[in-house]
């Protein structure tokens, strides 16, 4: 199929050797690449209007409590009043990532697994059944998961179980927000491995390796680019979901390896004094801008260690 | 896929080795499990719903508007349509900005740049940010701001508004799954298509794009799953809860999952069967939606 | 072009899913109301009224639209509730006609509004009660608590960690609360009432939640637990908790529609306002509607599950209305 090619074929690598130049298409060309340019520069623009409001706002709220208090502090209490308000971080920045881990832990293993089988051991008919019914998880409101934590899975958990959980928790909530990740990870890591050319699970097979060898040796590690776009996909959403914590999984954070108590992340904590009768100018507001600046910023970390990551391990086949 | 395995190469594996077997079933079993699993939770969590909800199910649900003096002839007409033309004009904005985003960046970008790195890293971080801030920038940028829609609604919440904030919401899913839906389409297709003569662009349109629209289906069906349930966002950029007439574009609108959460915050029980049925109805239409989207994956879906 | 063929089967989906929901009747069902003095006039009557803020007095705000919905039906309203600092914050950029608050609005917010020319007018359109709830199981004697004891309970640094601490006939059982959380008007007005500090509640053993649901879900399944809610809330689910009466001083009373109107249920009641502004309550389709839910107060705030006004207070508010006196000052 390849006739050889030289690999400055290979687009988006400035190439230059088999493009034809005729001026006329040049700049129609030129043309079509400002177009898309254009609209991959919409999420700059995106992430600086962001920045441009969070920064405006937290810059109002430094004025007040510095800096070093903020994050070093190990008291959370933004919203008390008088004395016992205290603006220390660390415990809802420990929540957060907390409870994203334990949705994580439910949904990658599971995520993976529906990936796998809908891809590489579910013939076509199951698969065009299964895929969409997967996906219509996904769409389910996340209200209805945060209710479902809350009425059914933490009795389920209390009464059935025996695990002593108070009645807004973070167990409880971290499964089913993993649960409401799962579709994300299972879809686009099954299409990722259904894009595997047939050609290397042949020439597995024909080695003498065994099915799951192959599944595993040879279909993940080349799917595994997009393997990881699910996985970011999925911790993405994991970490900034909103209304299941707001609803199952308590009012507070703590600071704390105990997931039978209460639990908040930063996005539930914003939604809640957005919505708030809080006025509007206080201290207590303003702390929403000053916690979405920093769930921005340790997004941003963790994104780029991922695409690192990525880019050292990815392998191109053909 | 399995299907595609050669029966000769089957054969010859399974004489080789019994141990394998063994472990090739429990590889298997443990999958299903995780299938069962993810089936089972989506079972309880639909027949929950339908418990509570399937008695207000009706036509006139549909079309009416939502009651507070009578619940029981409430209905979701506002709330509906206010979604349905959320989704219509999400979708068109965010499938041709992020498809063409996502080819800049696979096929034109070139990877060493510093801006386009930072691009890329940027798309990713958005995917993450809590759908308040979302909110939050809608609000400051596109209804308040330099960016208020073509001077409609003159600082107020209208719904081109609110869908341009959620399409922002959602936008990073489409475009980062549909670069996977490019980049799976093999060089050797567009080196064969180039030395044929034809430009990069005729390249893409003919033949790259048409083999990623499976994976693109995909990116779409999950973000406008994604952008129908949300409720935070529409709420900062000002959506109503409760309106007894029909949304226009430039004017005051509602959505579902808003008068959703509305009723379940209310204190008479009968609100809850509402919301509930509420829900179903956002989930058929959820169905719909995606059903359209399959469709064509299924069709144009190309093995390579 | 396979991609062409894909964006228009997407287009028609979406077309015929439009046309589907684009027929249908109207609701024309707004109920019996009261033949209000301008019924007639209000026919005539059109425009916008964007509202938005409490989402306390939200169903206030609603039940008023429908029933004005009747008569005015070429008034278009719309009601939102993101809060009620969130609320003053659009009112006082001009973006909503009315704003619903479960507090009176203070310094800060009634600053911002007249940096922006806004003038907001108070008128109190409701009262609501907190209802103190307990779990089925705990023993309250008499089930009636008094304030002091509430007091003792709650305050900020309040280190009683069991009931019997309180005193005799309460029961052996480690103390658990659940209470709106700090960012909630109900908050501020139990701890103003019933704390008398400011604005502060212990944090030890106490859950918070922003939705009354969920507090009343909470102490339904924990023994021993405490907590206070809104009164309708209370009120709906009273087969699921204890409602406690309340000792203010005057023995104990049971929130009721009748105590909490007249008073007797101190001090858990609070008022509930909307606030046009000059501007906005000039023009006739909103004074007409703010009058429309005085004039049929009794109806529209009991169809919300609230306590409607006094006479005292309805005749008050109406003088308000009529005056269209601009908030001077804050209170607080």
């Amino acid at each position: 199929m390849d006739g050889g090619q030289d690999m400055a074929a290979r687009p988006g690598a400035g190439s230059t050797g088999l493009i034809r130049t005729r001026t006329r298409r040049s700049v129609g060309e030129q043309a079509v690449k400002a177009l898309l340019a254009g609209a991959a520069l919409l999420s700059v623009l995106t992430t600086t209007g962001i920045v441009v409001t969070l920064i405006n706002e937290s810059s109002g709220f430094f004025r007040q409590v510095s800096v070093s208090d903020f994050f070093l502090n190990t008291n959370w209490a933004p919203l008390a009043g008088g004395e016992s308000q205290s603006f220390g971080v660390v415990p809802l920045i420990w929540s957060t990532l907390y409870l994203t881990a334990i949705a994580l832990v439910v949904a990658i293993p599971l995520g993976l697994g529906v990936g796998i089988y809908l891809a590489e051991y579910a013939s076509p008919r199951v698969r065009k059944t299964f895929k969409p019914i997967i996906e219509v998880l996904a769409g389910i409101p996340t209200i209805v998961f945060g209710y479902f934590a809350l009425t059914f899975f933490t009795p389920l958990l209390k009464d059935q179980l025996g695990i002593d959980v108070q009645i807004f928790n973070g167990l409880s909530a971290g499964i089913i927000l993993g649960i409401l990740v799962l579709p994300t990870i299972a879809s686009v890591s099954e299409d990722a491995m259904s894009a595997v050319p047939q050609s290397l699970r042949e020439g597995a097979f024909g080695l003498g390796a065994a099915k799951w060898q192959v599944v595993v040796r040879v279909v993940v590690p080349a799917a595994l680019s997009g393997i990881v776009a699910a996985l970011v996909l999925g911790a993405s959403r994991a970490i900034g979901e909103t209304v299941v914590i707001l609803v199952a999984a308590g009012n507070n954070p703590n600071l704390t390896l105990d997931p039978t108590v209460a639990h908040q992340n930063m996005a539930a904590f914003i939604a809640n004094v957005a919505r708030s009768d809080a006025s509007a100018g206080s201290v207590a507001y303003v702390t929403i801008f000053a916690v979405g600046a920093t769930l921005f910023v340790m997004t941003f970390l963790l994104n780029l260690v991922a695409i690192r990551f990525v880019r050292k391990y990815r392998q191109v086949y053909e | 896929m399995a299907v595609a395995e050669s029966a000769i190469t089957r054969k010859v594996v399974e004489r080789a080795s019994g141990g394998q077997r063994t472990r090739d079933l429990l590889f298997r079993l443990s999958l299903l499990l995780c299938l069962f699993i993810a089936v089972l939770f989506l079972g309880v969590l639909l027949v929950d719903v339908v418990i509570d909800g399937a008695g207000f199910l009706s036509p006139h649900f549909v079309t009416s508007y939502p009651s507070r003096l009578t619940p029981d002839t409430s209905g979701v007409r506002s709330a509906l349509l206010g979604t349905l033309y959320l989704m219509v004009l999400c979708g068109l904005f965010i499938v041709p900005v992020g498809v063409a985003a996502a080819v800049y960046l696979e096929e034109y970008a070139d990877p060493t740049r510093w801006y386009n790195r930072l691009v890329e890293v940027n798309i990713q971080n958005l995917a993450s940010v809590p759908s308040v801030v979302y909110g939050i920038l809608g609000l400051a940028f596109i209804v308040r701001g330099p960016v208020d829609v073509w001077g409609l609604g003159e600082g107020q919440p209208t719904l081109l508004a609110g869908a341009l904030t959620l399409g922002l919401l959602v936008l990073p899913v489409v475009i980062i799954v549909s670069r996977e839906a490019i980049r799976a389409v093999p060089p050797s297709i567009r080196e064969g298509s180039l030395a044929l003569g034809a430009t990069k662009w005729q390249t893409l349109w003919k033949q790259v794009l048409p083999g990623s629209i499976a994976g693109i289906a995909t990116g779409v069906i999950l973000a406008l799953s994604r952008a129908i349930g949300e409720t935070a966002p529409l709420i900062l950029v000002g959506a109503g809860a409760f309106q007894l007439f029909d949304p226009k574009v430039d004017g005051p609108f509602s959505a579902m999952p808003i008068q959703i959460f509305n009723n379940v915050t209310e204190s008479k029980p009968i609100f809850q069967e509402l919301a509930a049925a509420a829900i179903l109805v956002l989930l058929i239409l959820l169905l719909l939606m995606n059903s359209a989207a399959i469709y064509l994956r299924n069709r144009y879906e190309t093995k390579w | 072009m396979k991609l062409q063929r894909f964006v228009a089967a997407l287009a028609g989906c979406s077309a015929l899913a439009f046309g589907v929901a684009a027929c249908g009747d109207n609701n024309t069902d707004s109920g019996s109301s009261s033949a209000s003095t301008n019924a007639a006039d209000n026919q005539n009557l059109s425009g916008t009224i964007r509202i938005d803020g409490s989402s306390t007095v939200q169903p206030i705000a609603e039940a008023a639209a429908e029933l004005f919905n009747g008569e005015a039906p070429n008034v278009k309203i719309t009601v939102g509730g993101a809060g009620t600092g969130d609320g003053f914050k659009r009112f006082c950029r001009g973006e909503t006609t009315i704003s619903d608050a479960s507090r009176a609005i203070e310094p800060d917010e009634l600053a911002a509004c007249k940096k922006a020319s806004i003038e907001p007018v108070q008128v109190q359109v409701g009262i609501d009660g907190l209802s103190v709830v307990a779990n089925k199981d705990l023993a309250i004697p008499n089930d009636c608590i008094t304030t002091a004891q509430l007091k003792k309970l709650l305050a900020p640094k309040s280190k009683v960690a069991n009931y019997k601490e309180l005193g005799e006939g309460f029961p052996d059982q480690k103390v658990s609360f659940f209470t709106p959380g700090t960012e909630s008007g109900t908050y501020d007005y139990f701890t103003e009432a019933v704390l008398e500090t400011d604005a502060e509640q212990r944090t030890k053993d106490v859950q918070t939640s922003a939705d009354d649901n969920q507090i009343i879900t909470g102490i339904e399944g924990t023994t021993g637990a405490l907590g206070y809610v809104g009164f309708s809330f209370a009120d709906q689910q009273k087969d699921k908790l204890k409602i406690l009466q309340v000792d203010g001083g005057d023995g104990c009373v049971a929130p009721a529609v009748e105590t909490i109107a007249d008073g007797t249920y101190k001090p858990l009641s609070r008022p509930l306002f909307m606030y046009p502004s000059t501007k906005t309550v000039a023009k006739p389709e909103v004074k007409g509607y703010v009058a429309y839910i005085l004039d049929n107060n009794k109806e529209i705030v009991e169809a919300a599950d609230y306590v409607p006004l006094t006479d005292e207070l309805l005749t008050q508010a109406k003088a308000d209305l009529d005056a269209a006196k601009p908030v001077e000052t804050a209170a607080k």
